[in-house]
Protein backbone atom coordinates (compact mmCIF):
# COMPACT_ATOMS: atom_id res chain seq x y z
CA UNK A 1 0.00 0.00 0.00
CA UNK A 2 1.36 3.34 -0.96
CA UNK A 3 -0.09 6.75 0.17
CA UNK A 4 0.74 10.20 -1.45
CA UNK A 5 0.87 13.24 0.09
CA UNK A 6 0.22 16.31 -1.90
CA UNK A 7 3.13 18.40 -1.19
CA UNK A 8 2.56 21.78 -2.81
CA UNK A 9 2.18 23.73 0.71
CA UNK A 10 1.96 23.29 3.97
CA UNK A 11 2.88 20.62 6.91
CA UNK A 12 2.64 17.54 4.85
CA UNK A 13 5.96 16.03 5.82
CA UNK A 14 4.06 15.82 9.83
CA UNK A 15 1.55 13.38 7.72
CA UNK A 16 4.73 11.54 6.12
CA UNK A 17 5.81 11.24 10.29
CA UNK A 18 2.80 9.67 11.36
CA UNK A 19 2.84 7.42 8.26
CA UNK A 20 6.58 6.38 8.73
CA UNK A 21 5.03 5.62 12.39
CA UNK A 22 2.58 2.84 10.84
CA UNK A 23 5.24 1.32 8.45
CA UNK A 24 3.13 2.36 5.51
CA UNK A 25 4.74 3.52 2.04
CA UNK A 26 4.32 7.08 1.17
CA UNK A 27 5.91 9.87 -1.58
CA UNK A 28 5.09 13.50 -1.93
CA UNK A 29 3.35 15.12 -4.68
CA UNK A 30 4.14 17.69 -6.19
CA UNK A 31 3.84 17.90 -9.84
CA UNK A 32 2.17 16.06 -12.44
CA UNK A 33 4.91 13.34 -12.95
CA UNK A 34 4.78 12.18 -9.58
CA UNK A 35 1.49 10.95 -11.01
CA UNK A 36 2.90 8.02 -12.89
CA UNK A 37 3.92 6.47 -9.23
CA UNK A 38 1.35 4.22 -8.48
CA UNK A 39 -0.77 4.99 -5.14
CA UNK A 40 -3.42 3.65 -3.44
CA UNK A 41 -4.65 6.96 -1.19
CA UNK A 42 -4.27 10.25 -0.78
CA UNK A 43 -3.50 13.06 1.80
CA UNK A 44 -4.46 16.31 1.75
CA UNK A 45 -2.45 18.39 4.28
CA UNK A 46 -3.51 21.31 6.32
CA UNK A 47 -1.52 24.47 4.88
CA UNK A 48 -3.70 27.53 2.95
CA UNK A 49 -5.99 26.21 0.83
CA UNK A 50 -5.64 28.95 -1.82
CA UNK A 51 -2.27 28.36 -2.23
CA UNK A 52 -3.20 24.59 -2.68
CA UNK A 53 -6.32 25.19 -5.16
CA UNK A 54 -4.25 27.62 -7.00
CA UNK A 55 -0.89 25.66 -7.48
CA UNK A 56 -3.29 22.33 -8.38
CA UNK A 57 -4.72 23.82 -11.34
CA UNK A 58 -1.26 25.99 -12.62
CA UNK A 59 1.33 21.97 -12.12
CA UNK A 60 -2.04 20.35 -14.38
CA UNK A 61 -2.64 18.36 -11.00
CA UNK A 62 -6.07 19.28 -10.35
CA UNK A 63 -8.19 17.33 -12.57
CA UNK A 64 -6.38 14.39 -12.52
CA UNK A 65 -6.52 13.95 -8.93
CA UNK A 66 -9.94 14.91 -8.78
CA UNK A 67 -11.17 12.10 -11.34
CA UNK A 68 -9.45 9.88 -9.05
CA UNK A 69 -11.01 10.68 -5.95
CA UNK A 70 -14.32 11.27 -7.89
CA UNK A 71 -13.81 7.09 -9.13
CA UNK A 72 -13.04 6.21 -5.43
CA UNK A 73 -9.56 6.65 -4.46
CA UNK A 74 -9.95 6.89 -0.70
CA UNK A 75 -8.72 10.63 0.55
CA UNK A 76 -8.00 11.99 3.78
CA UNK A 77 -8.14 16.13 3.94
CA UNK A 78 -6.83 18.19 7.01
CA UNK A 79 -8.07 21.20 7.71
CA UNK A 80 -7.08 23.35 4.01
CA UNK A 81 -7.69 19.38 2.71
CA UNK A 82 -11.18 19.52 4.20
CA UNK A 83 -11.57 22.90 2.11
CA UNK A 84 -10.13 21.52 -0.96
CA UNK A 85 -12.98 18.76 -0.87
CA UNK A 86 -16.21 20.87 0.30
CA UNK A 87 -19.10 21.61 -2.32
CA UNK A 88 -19.19 24.69 -0.95
CA UNK A 89 -16.86 27.05 1.00
CA UNK A 90 -18.78 30.41 2.19
CA UNK A 91 -17.34 33.18 1.07
CA UNK A 92 -15.25 31.25 -1.33
CA UNK A 93 -14.75 29.45 -4.36
CA UNK A 94 -14.57 25.85 -4.27
CA UNK A 95 -11.60 23.49 -5.48
CA UNK A 96 -12.74 19.37 -5.56
CA UNK A 97 -16.05 20.27 -4.21
CA UNK A 98 -16.35 16.49 -4.17
CA UNK A 99 -17.99 15.89 -1.30
CA UNK A 100 -21.18 17.25 -0.12
CA UNK A 101 -20.38 19.79 3.01
CA UNK A 102 -21.03 23.25 3.52
CA UNK A 103 -17.66 24.89 4.73
CA UNK A 104 -16.61 28.12 6.78
CA UNK A 105 -12.97 29.29 6.67
CA UNK A 106 -10.89 30.75 9.67
CA UNK A 107 -14.08 29.95 11.26
CA UNK A 108 -12.86 30.51 14.66
CA UNK A 109 -11.03 33.53 13.98
CA UNK A 110 -7.61 34.44 13.51
CA UNK A 111 -4.24 33.21 15.62
CA UNK A 112 -5.90 34.31 18.68
CA UNK A 113 -8.61 31.70 17.98
CA UNK A 114 -6.54 28.55 17.50
CA UNK A 115 -7.03 25.64 19.97
CA UNK A 116 -6.38 22.56 21.43
CA UNK A 117 -9.13 20.03 22.99
CA UNK A 118 -9.37 16.52 23.77
CA UNK A 119 -12.86 14.66 22.28
CA UNK A 120 -14.82 11.99 21.21
CA UNK A 121 -14.31 10.65 16.94
CA UNK A 122 -16.91 8.68 16.08
CA UNK A 123 -15.17 5.11 14.86
CA UNK A 124 -11.39 6.14 16.55
CA UNK A 125 -12.49 7.06 20.42
CA UNK A 126 -11.63 10.39 22.47
CA UNK A 127 -8.38 11.92 20.30
CA UNK A 128 -6.47 15.32 20.64
CA UNK A 129 -7.52 17.77 18.16
CA UNK A 130 -5.77 20.76 17.40
CA UNK A 131 -7.15 23.70 15.49
CA UNK A 132 -5.14 25.74 13.78
CA UNK A 133 -7.03 28.91 11.88
CA UNK A 134 -9.17 26.06 11.22
CA UNK A 135 -12.20 25.66 9.36
CA UNK A 136 -15.86 23.96 10.61
CA UNK A 137 -18.25 22.12 8.64
CA UNK A 138 -21.69 23.52 8.66
CA UNK A 139 -23.88 21.30 7.28
CA UNK A 140 -23.53 17.68 5.87
CA UNK A 141 -26.16 16.46 3.03
CA UNK A 142 -26.35 13.49 0.97
CA UNK A 143 -24.60 10.70 2.07
CA UNK A 144 -21.92 12.30 4.29
CA UNK A 145 -21.82 11.47 7.35
CA UNK A 146 -20.72 13.28 10.87
CA UNK A 147 -18.14 12.15 13.07
CA UNK A 148 -16.99 14.56 15.48
CA UNK A 149 -18.40 17.59 16.81
CA UNK A 150 -16.48 19.79 19.30
CA UNK A 151 -19.22 22.77 21.25
CA UNK A 152 -21.94 21.95 18.70
CA UNK A 153 -19.64 22.41 15.55
CA UNK A 154 -18.69 19.27 13.30
CA UNK A 155 -15.35 18.87 12.87
CA UNK A 156 -14.68 15.19 11.08
CA UNK A 157 -17.21 13.80 9.08
CA UNK A 158 -16.96 11.38 6.14
CA UNK A 159 -18.70 9.98 2.66
CA UNK A 160 -17.42 6.93 1.36
CA UNK A 161 -14.28 7.11 0.34
CA UNK A 162 -13.68 10.96 1.66
CA UNK A 163 -11.95 11.44 5.46
CA UNK A 164 -12.05 15.08 6.53
CA UNK A 165 -11.33 16.53 9.84
CA UNK A 166 -11.17 20.53 10.72
CA UNK A 167 -8.35 19.58 13.24
CA UNK A 168 -4.67 18.40 12.55
CA UNK A 169 -4.21 14.84 13.93
CA UNK A 170 -0.63 15.27 12.43
CA UNK A 171 0.54 17.56 14.75
CA UNK A 172 0.06 15.32 18.02
CA UNK A 173 1.19 11.93 19.25
CA UNK A 174 -2.12 10.04 18.43
CA UNK A 175 -1.45 8.19 15.01
CA UNK A 176 -5.15 6.39 15.59
CA UNK A 177 -7.50 8.73 12.70
CA UNK A 178 -4.40 7.80 10.40
CA UNK A 179 -5.02 4.46 10.97
CA UNK A 180 -8.93 5.39 10.66
CA UNK A 181 -7.82 6.13 7.25
CA UNK A 182 -5.85 3.71 6.71
CA UNK A 183 -8.50 0.87 6.90
CA UNK A 184 -10.68 2.74 4.15
CA UNK A 185 -8.13 1.52 1.70
CA UNK A 186 -9.02 -1.67 0.74
CA UNK B 1 1.03 32.30 27.87
CA UNK B 2 0.63 29.00 28.59
CA UNK B 3 2.82 25.99 26.87
CA UNK B 4 -0.57 24.74 24.77
CA UNK B 5 -0.63 28.75 23.56
CA UNK B 6 3.02 28.23 22.25
CA UNK B 7 2.21 24.73 20.79
CA UNK B 8 -0.55 26.06 18.75
CA UNK B 9 1.78 29.31 17.55
CA UNK B 10 4.66 26.99 16.45
CA UNK B 11 2.02 24.89 14.80
CA UNK B 12 1.05 27.85 13.25
CA UNK B 13 4.66 28.41 12.02
CA UNK B 14 4.03 24.79 10.61
CA UNK B 15 1.15 25.04 8.19
CA UNK B 16 3.32 28.07 6.25
CA UNK B 17 6.35 25.62 5.73
CA UNK B 18 6.75 25.52 1.93
CA UNK B 19 5.50 28.63 1.13
CA UNK B 20 6.27 32.64 0.43
CA UNK B 21 5.33 35.11 3.04
CA UNK B 22 4.89 38.69 0.83
CA UNK B 23 5.30 42.03 2.00
CA UNK B 24 2.70 44.33 1.24
CA UNK B 25 1.63 48.09 1.97
CA UNK B 26 -2.10 48.22 0.77
CA UNK B 27 -4.89 46.25 0.41
CA UNK B 28 -4.30 46.08 -3.20
CA UNK B 29 -1.02 44.59 -2.72
CA UNK B 30 -2.26 42.02 -0.27
CA UNK B 31 -4.93 41.02 -2.83
CA UNK B 32 -2.57 40.31 -5.42
CA UNK B 33 0.24 38.77 -3.27
CA UNK B 34 -2.56 36.17 -2.07
CA UNK B 35 -4.27 35.64 -5.46
CA UNK B 36 -0.32 35.01 -6.56
CA UNK B 37 -0.03 32.41 -3.77
CA UNK B 38 1.23 33.99 -0.62
CA UNK B 39 0.70 31.48 2.34
CA UNK B 40 0.93 34.89 4.49
CA UNK B 41 1.47 38.13 3.94
CA UNK B 42 3.71 41.12 6.01
CA UNK B 43 1.94 44.20 5.91
CA UNK B 44 4.50 47.09 6.41
CA UNK B 45 3.79 50.92 5.39
CA UNK B 46 7.01 51.19 3.64
CA UNK B 47 9.14 47.64 1.88
CA UNK B 48 12.54 47.47 3.04
CA UNK B 49 14.21 49.26 -0.09
CA UNK B 50 12.09 52.18 0.63
CA UNK B 51 12.93 52.35 4.39
CA UNK B 52 16.48 52.09 2.91
CA UNK B 53 16.03 54.66 0.32
CA UNK B 54 13.86 57.26 2.65
CA UNK B 55 16.80 56.69 5.52
CA UNK B 56 14.98 58.06 9.00
CA UNK B 57 13.84 56.22 12.05
CA UNK B 58 11.33 53.81 11.12
CA UNK B 59 8.24 52.45 13.24
CA UNK B 60 5.05 49.79 13.02
CA UNK B 61 2.54 50.40 10.73
CA UNK B 62 -0.41 52.34 11.42
CA UNK B 63 -2.82 49.88 13.05
CA UNK B 64 -5.64 51.12 10.41
CA UNK B 65 -3.24 49.98 7.41
CA UNK B 66 -3.28 46.65 8.91
CA UNK B 67 -6.84 46.41 9.76
CA UNK B 68 -7.28 47.16 5.85
CA UNK B 69 -5.19 44.37 4.99
CA UNK B 70 -6.57 42.07 7.43
CA UNK B 71 -9.75 42.55 6.03
CA UNK B 72 -8.37 42.64 2.29
CA UNK B 73 -7.22 38.56 2.56
CA UNK B 74 -8.16 35.51 4.18
CA UNK B 75 -4.55 34.26 4.45
CA UNK B 76 -2.52 34.91 7.32
CA UNK B 77 -1.34 38.69 8.33
CA UNK B 78 1.79 39.49 9.91
CA UNK B 79 3.34 42.93 11.05
CA UNK B 80 6.49 44.68 11.78
CA UNK B 81 7.03 45.49 15.73
CA UNK B 82 10.79 47.57 16.37
CA UNK B 83 13.26 44.98 18.26
CA UNK B 84 12.07 45.48 22.05
CA UNK B 85 9.50 47.81 21.71
CA UNK B 86 6.71 46.04 23.61
CA UNK B 87 3.86 48.33 23.40
CA UNK B 88 4.16 48.07 19.49
CA UNK B 89 3.86 44.38 19.97
CA UNK B 90 0.74 45.07 22.40
CA UNK B 91 -0.77 47.17 19.84
CA UNK B 92 -0.73 44.59 17.40
CA UNK B 93 -2.02 41.71 19.47
CA UNK B 94 -4.95 43.72 20.34
CA UNK B 95 -5.93 44.03 16.53
CA UNK B 96 -5.55 40.17 16.45
CA UNK B 97 -2.18 39.74 13.95
CA UNK B 98 -1.88 36.14 13.06
CA UNK B 99 2.37 36.64 13.44
CA UNK B 100 4.13 40.01 14.93
CA UNK B 101 8.00 39.81 13.17
CA UNK B 102 10.04 41.63 15.73
CA UNK B 103 12.25 43.25 12.89
CA UNK B 104 15.65 44.37 12.54
CA UNK B 105 14.34 45.91 9.30
CA UNK B 106 12.47 48.65 11.68
CA UNK B 107 14.78 50.72 13.54
CA UNK B 108 15.56 49.26 17.45
CA UNK B 109 13.75 50.69 20.29
CA UNK B 110 15.89 48.82 22.53
CA UNK B 111 19.98 47.98 22.11
CA UNK B 112 20.40 45.47 25.22
CA UNK B 113 16.49 43.89 25.51
CA UNK B 114 14.22 41.70 23.34
CA UNK B 115 10.85 41.43 23.71
CA UNK B 116 10.04 38.88 26.25
CA UNK B 117 7.42 37.06 24.03
CA UNK B 118 6.80 34.62 26.56
CA UNK B 119 4.27 37.37 27.76
CA UNK B 120 1.93 37.36 24.30
CA UNK B 121 -0.08 34.81 23.26
CA UNK B 122 0.05 35.75 19.41
CA UNK B 123 3.16 34.34 17.80
CA UNK B 124 6.53 35.96 17.34
CA UNK B 125 8.90 35.32 14.34
CA UNK B 126 12.37 36.86 14.73
CA UNK B 127 15.65 37.09 12.52
CA UNK B 128 18.91 35.16 13.19
CA UNK B 129 22.29 35.03 11.80
CA UNK B 130 23.56 31.92 13.48
CA UNK B 131 22.48 29.22 15.63
CA UNK B 132 23.25 31.48 19.06
CA UNK B 133 20.48 34.42 18.19
CA UNK B 134 18.71 31.52 16.80
CA UNK B 135 18.25 29.47 20.13
CA UNK B 136 18.29 33.56 22.22
CA UNK B 137 15.23 34.27 20.20
CA UNK B 138 13.54 31.11 20.86
CA UNK B 139 14.50 31.10 24.41
CA UNK B 140 12.76 34.27 24.94
CA UNK B 141 9.43 32.97 23.25
CA UNK B 142 9.80 33.12 19.45
CA UNK B 143 7.63 30.45 17.52
CA UNK B 144 9.61 31.08 14.08
CA UNK B 145 12.79 31.83 13.22
CA UNK B 146 13.80 33.56 10.21
CA UNK B 147 17.52 34.55 8.59
CA UNK B 148 18.02 37.81 8.65
CA UNK B 149 19.70 38.42 5.06
CA UNK B 150 19.92 41.89 4.26
CA UNK B 151 16.47 43.38 3.87
CA UNK B 152 16.00 45.72 0.83
CA UNK B 153 19.17 45.06 -0.87
CA UNK B 154 17.84 42.56 -3.13
CA UNK B 155 21.22 40.97 -2.66
CA UNK B 156 20.98 36.93 -1.63
CA UNK B 157 24.59 36.68 -0.30
CA UNK B 158 23.68 37.45 3.55
CA UNK B 159 20.90 35.08 3.83
CA UNK B 160 23.14 32.49 2.42
CA UNK B 161 25.54 33.19 4.71
CA UNK B 162 23.24 32.94 7.42
CA UNK B 163 21.18 30.19 6.20
CA UNK B 164 24.96 28.27 5.50
CA UNK B 165 26.27 29.52 9.06
CA UNK B 166 22.63 28.01 11.10
CA UNK B 167 23.36 25.07 9.55
CA UNK B 168 27.13 24.12 9.94
CA UNK B 169 26.60 24.81 13.74
CA UNK B 170 23.64 22.52 13.82
CA UNK B 171 25.76 19.79 12.64
CA UNK B 172 28.50 20.37 14.47
CA UNK B 173 26.10 20.55 17.80
CA UNK B 174 24.70 16.87 16.41
CA UNK B 175 28.21 15.41 15.92
CA UNK B 176 29.05 16.37 19.70
CA UNK B 177 29.26 13.98 22.68
CA UNK B 178 26.59 14.42 25.17
CA UNK B 179 29.20 15.77 27.55
CA UNK B 180 30.60 18.80 25.40
CA UNK B 181 26.79 20.40 25.37
CA UNK B 182 27.31 22.09 28.35
CA UNK B 183 30.10 24.01 26.88
CA UNK B 184 28.30 24.64 23.59
CA UNK B 185 25.32 26.43 24.79
CA UNK B 186 27.82 28.71 27.03
CA UNK B 187 29.58 29.28 23.86
CA UNK B 188 26.20 30.36 22.36
CA UNK B 189 24.88 31.94 25.17
CA UNK B 190 21.95 30.27 24.91
CA UNK B 191 20.14 27.46 27.64
CA UNK B 192 21.13 24.10 27.44
CA UNK B 193 18.29 22.67 26.62
CA UNK B 194 17.99 24.06 23.85
CA UNK B 195 21.35 22.82 22.59
CA UNK B 196 20.09 19.36 23.39
CA UNK B 197 17.25 19.40 21.45
CA UNK B 198 19.44 20.23 17.91
CA UNK B 199 21.53 17.36 19.12
CA UNK B 200 18.88 15.10 19.37
CA UNK B 201 17.01 16.66 16.29
CA UNK B 202 19.47 18.07 13.79
CA UNK B 203 17.66 21.23 13.29
CA UNK B 204 15.95 24.10 15.01
CA UNK B 205 12.97 23.50 17.31
CA UNK B 206 10.62 25.66 15.12
CA UNK B 207 10.20 26.67 11.68
CA UNK B 208 13.30 28.34 10.08
CA UNK B 209 12.24 30.66 6.71
CA UNK B 210 14.68 32.75 4.40
CA UNK B 211 14.49 36.23 4.31
CA UNK B 212 16.38 38.78 3.04
CA UNK B 213 17.26 39.75 -0.56
CA UNK B 214 15.32 37.33 -2.33
CA UNK B 215 14.51 38.67 -5.62
CA UNK B 216 14.30 35.80 -7.78
CA UNK B 217 12.38 32.26 -8.19
CA UNK B 218 16.20 31.27 -8.81
CA UNK B 219 16.67 33.07 -5.19
CA UNK B 220 13.89 31.34 -3.36
CA UNK B 221 14.83 27.85 -4.47
CA UNK B 222 18.33 28.30 -3.61
CA UNK B 223 17.39 28.98 0.29
CA UNK B 224 14.91 26.13 -0.08
CA UNK B 225 18.02 23.52 -1.45
CA UNK B 226 19.94 25.60 1.88
CA UNK B 227 17.35 24.12 4.29
CA UNK B 228 14.88 26.68 4.49
CA UNK B 229 11.52 25.63 5.04
CA UNK B 230 9.81 28.45 3.26
CA UNK B 231 10.66 31.77 2.21
CA UNK B 232 10.08 35.46 3.09
CA UNK B 233 9.67 38.07 -0.10
CA UNK B 234 10.34 41.39 0.67
CA UNK B 235 11.35 44.19 -1.83
CA UNK B 236 11.42 42.09 -4.56
CA UNK B 237 8.20 41.24 -5.59
CA UNK B 238 6.37 44.98 -5.49
CA UNK B 239 10.10 46.65 -6.40
CA UNK B 240 9.63 44.45 -9.62
CA UNK B 241 8.22 45.08 -13.36
CA UNK B 242 5.52 42.78 -12.82
CA UNK B 243 5.07 41.99 -9.16
CA UNK B 244 2.05 39.46 -10.17
CA UNK B 245 3.79 37.22 -12.22
CA UNK B 246 6.93 37.25 -10.51
CA UNK B 247 5.58 36.10 -7.17
CA UNK B 248 3.62 33.12 -9.00
CA UNK B 249 7.03 32.01 -10.05
CA UNK B 250 8.34 32.38 -6.32
CA UNK B 251 5.82 30.45 -5.38
CA UNK B 252 5.85 27.57 -7.90
CA UNK B 253 9.67 27.23 -7.42
CA UNK B 254 9.51 27.10 -3.36
CA UNK B 255 6.97 24.25 -4.29
CA UNK B 256 9.42 22.73 -6.92
CA UNK B 257 12.46 23.85 -5.62
CA UNK B 258 14.81 21.03 -6.75
CA UNK B 259 12.84 20.81 -10.17
CA UNK B 260 15.48 23.11 -12.53
CA UNK B 261 13.45 22.88 -15.77
CA UNK B 262 10.57 24.28 -14.28
CA UNK B 263 12.72 26.70 -12.41
CA UNK B 264 14.04 27.66 -16.07
CA UNK B 265 10.49 28.24 -17.42
CA UNK B 266 9.63 30.25 -14.19
CA UNK B 267 12.19 32.90 -14.61
CA UNK B 268 11.79 33.43 -18.38
CA UNK B 269 10.44 36.97 -19.22
CA UNK B 270 9.34 37.79 -15.70
CA UNK B 271 10.36 41.47 -16.78
CA UNK B 272 12.86 43.50 -14.35
CA UNK B 273 13.60 42.20 -11.36
CA UNK B 274 14.34 44.72 -8.51
CA UNK B 275 17.59 46.48 -8.97
CA UNK B 276 19.43 45.76 -6.07
CA UNK B 277 22.51 47.27 -4.13
CA UNK B 278 25.66 45.54 -2.89
CA UNK B 279 26.12 44.56 0.52
CA UNK B 280 29.60 46.50 0.07
CA UNK B 281 27.26 49.73 -1.21
CA UNK B 282 25.25 49.70 1.86
CA UNK B 283 26.35 51.68 4.81
CA UNK B 284 23.68 50.27 6.99
CA UNK B 285 23.78 46.93 7.71
CA UNK B 286 20.20 45.71 9.32
CA UNK B 287 21.53 42.28 10.04
CA UNK B 288 24.04 43.53 12.74
CA UNK B 289 20.92 44.99 14.46
CA UNK B 290 19.42 43.36 17.78
CA UNK B 291 22.08 39.89 18.62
Amino acid sequence: MTVAILALQGAFAEHGYMLDRLSVDHFELRQKKDLERPFDALILPGGESTVMGKLLLELGLFAPLRERILSGMPVFGTCAGLILLAKNVEHDKSHFATMDISVKRNAYGRQLGSFYIEEEMQGVGRIPMTFIRAPYIEAVSGNAEILATVNKKIVAAREGNQLVTAFHPELNDDTRVHEYFLQMIK
Amino acid sequence: MSENRYELNKQLAQMLKGGVIMDVTTPEQAKIAEEAGACAVMALERIPADIRAAGGVSRMSDPKMIRGIQDAVSIPVMAKCRIGHFVEAQILEAIEIDYIDESEVLSPADDVYHINKHDFKVPFVCGARDLGEALRRIAEGASMIRTKGEPGTGDIVQAVRHMRMMNSEIRRIQNMRKDELFEAAKQLAVPVSLVEYVHENGKLPVVNFAAGGVATPADAALMMQLGAEGVFVGSGIFKSGNPAKRAAAIVQAVTNYTDAKLIAELSAGLGEAMVGINEQEISLLMAERGK
